[in-house]
């Protein structure tokens, strides 16, 4: 079981175990992790799971899905090189130990 | 060719499967139709996958199996139609639309245009719109005390924004309404409700054809930024044109009906109504617990596009298998007293809008819709009663109401 650790914007942080083949998204979700809205369920369409990958993990968690960089544009906080929407990101083992901060808005 | 007598409803017959259970049940019978629940929890209570011989399809209803079959697009393809017809054995209704009726690759490039054309920012820019029609006809019903809602309000506000946020020149509200009922009424069997829907098929369906002609939409609108992806060489024009024929076919009824049954929510749960004028920032997450509760899409077919299996059962290629959201929607396995309309739930993950690839590519659209009105009607009224008996309508995709008689107290 991966652990994914969620940094929220005032920096506390909430370590979760994930199951492989869940998003990051889901994970959040099944934890109540309130940085994340997920209005659209994952079907990337609303831009409310927007999160930075840290820096250390964003190799592993590979390059942005097409059409994610439209979504991204739209996204209520800054974005930067280590933007993603976290519905886009699927939990794999190497993924063990991610993680991710989490912007001050989605809304 | 397979010969007439191995076909039924558009598609071809399957034997039962080995291991689901078989039900002899009409799901499109106009009682169920009105008031689905029984069947719903009776086709989650029979199993993951239930044979239905009547149509001879499949049916899911569990939370779990029918959002995986409704989002593996590789076995349960769309482009053979998402009723009961099979495009691949019978001849379409109309020309399949090139986004809801089409698989990857070729639902790719036509979602990416379209998902940008309806992005959170792309709605944004109509909210002042959205809020000034709000406040007209909000104040129009405070004015009169007592209306029918769906009329005066539930289809009064798609029909007067949603044309102008398209940009189309030729607006009849009637014909917008009647397409949307044509379109959902088709995905289901040749029934007398789909063919009092068809009747105006051969007046309505040239008219949607011309307005969506690129000379027939304003410069400024969702439309013409579907023909700027034709002009940037992203689609054809007259891909651009079944594109914006999408709007038109999916997005009035379907908002029509998410406001109909938010304000029946309302007015059958006036301490939601209390909960929500009390903490106005629960707005968005109500509406997706009126989409939980009501699914105003209440089914959606798929076809095996070969032989698989669906949670252990074989599956036969070209089965239809209804996916009835509705159930899904309620199912206490995945939503705590599922019945309970609770605006403080967070239904993340609902399947109103479907989910995956094919996810609702209008639902900011249709949040945004909802937000103005509901909010306007969070300004100006105090309470929601009804004032008379709720009466749903019968469509074979669509649980809508016919007439909600309700009184409008002001604030
Ligand atoms: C409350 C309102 C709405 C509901 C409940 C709703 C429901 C749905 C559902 C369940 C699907 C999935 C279909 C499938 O997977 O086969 C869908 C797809 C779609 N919807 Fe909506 N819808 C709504 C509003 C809108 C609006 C306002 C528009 C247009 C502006 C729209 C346009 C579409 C389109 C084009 C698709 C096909 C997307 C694709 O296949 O990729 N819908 N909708
Ligand atoms: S959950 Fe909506 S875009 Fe990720």
């Amino acid at each position: 079981m991966p652990q994914v650790n969620f940094v929220a914007a005032d920096g506390s942080i909430t370590t979760c175990s994930a199951e492989v083949g869940d998003t990051v998204m889901q994970t959040a979700m099944a934890n109540d992790i309130d940085g994340i809205v997920a209005e659209c369920g994952g079907s990337m369409m609303c831009a409310t799971c927007h999160c930075y990958v840290d820096e250390a993990w964003q190799d592993q968690t590979g390059p942005r899905a097409d059409g994610e960089d439209d979504l991204l544009d739209c996204a209520s906080s800054e974005v930067r090189p280590t933007s993603r929407l976290s519905c886009q990101i699927r939990l794999t083992p190497a993924l063990d130990g991610l993680v991710v901060h989490l912007p001050d808005s989605q809304q | 060719m397979i010969a007439t007598a191995e076909m039924i409803e558009g598609h071809r017959r399957i034997a039962p499967p080995h291991g689901a259970p078989v039900w002899d049940v009409d799901p499109y019978d106009e009682a169920i139709l009105c008031s689905p629940q029984d069947y719903y929890s009776e086709l989650r209570r029979l199993g993951e996958v239930v044979y239905i011989p009547k149509y001879s399809v499949l049916a899911v209803g569990r939370y779990q199996v029918t959002h995986t079959v409704f989002s593996d697009y590789e076995h349960f393809v769309s482009s053979r139609g998402v009723g009961l017809d099979d495009f691949k054995l019978s001849r379409p209704w109309r020309q399949p639309s090139i986004i809801l009726e089409a698989d990857p690759p070729d639902h790719t490039k036509t979602r990416k245009v379209m998902a940008r054309a309806l992005s959170p920012k792309s709605v944004k820019m109509l909210e002042a719109l959205f809020v000034q029609v709000a406040e007209t006809l909000v104040d129009e019903v405070i004015a009169r005390g007592t209306i029918d809602a769906i009329p005066e309000l539930a289809e009064r506000f798609p029909v007067t924004v949603f044309p102008r946020a398209v940009g189309m020149k030729d607006v009849d509200t009637r014909y917008l309404v009647d397409y949307g009922a044509m379109v959902f009424n088709a995905g289901g069997p040749d029934n007398a409700i789909r063919r009092r829907a068809m009747q105006s098929a051969g007046v309505i369906v040239p008219w949607i054809t011309a307005a969506c002609a690129r000379n027939r939409l304003e410069a400024q609108g969702l439309g013409a930024m579907i023909y700027r992806a034709a002009d940037a060489g992203e689609i054809t024009v007259e891909e651009a044109a079944m594109l914006v024929r999408s709007f038109l076919s999916a997005g009035v009824d379907t908002t029509v009906t998410g406001i109909g049954n938010a304000l029946w929510c309302f007015s059958q749960f006036p301490d939601q109504w209390e909960k929500l004028k009390a903490d106005p920032g629960l707005l968005r997450p109500a509406f997706e617990e009126v989409l939980r509760l009501t699914s105003p899409v209440h089914t959606f077919a798929r076809t095996a596009n070969c032989d698989t299996t669906i949670a252990g059962v074989p599956v036969e290629a070209d089965s239809k298998i209804l996916c009835v959201l509705g159930a899904a929607n309620l199912d206490p396995d995945k939503w705590p007293d599922p019945e309970r309309f609770d605006i403080e739930r967070r239904p993340v993950g609902h399947m109103a809008f479907g989910a995956g690839i094919h996810g609702c590519v209008g639902q900011n659209l249709a949040r945004g819709e909802l937000q103005a009105l509901l909010g306007m009607m969070l300004k100006k009224v105090d309470r929601i009663e009804p004032a008379g008996q709720a009466v749903w309508r019968p469509n074979n995709g669509i649980h809508a109401l016919n007439a909600l008689p309700l009184r409008i107290i002001p604030k």
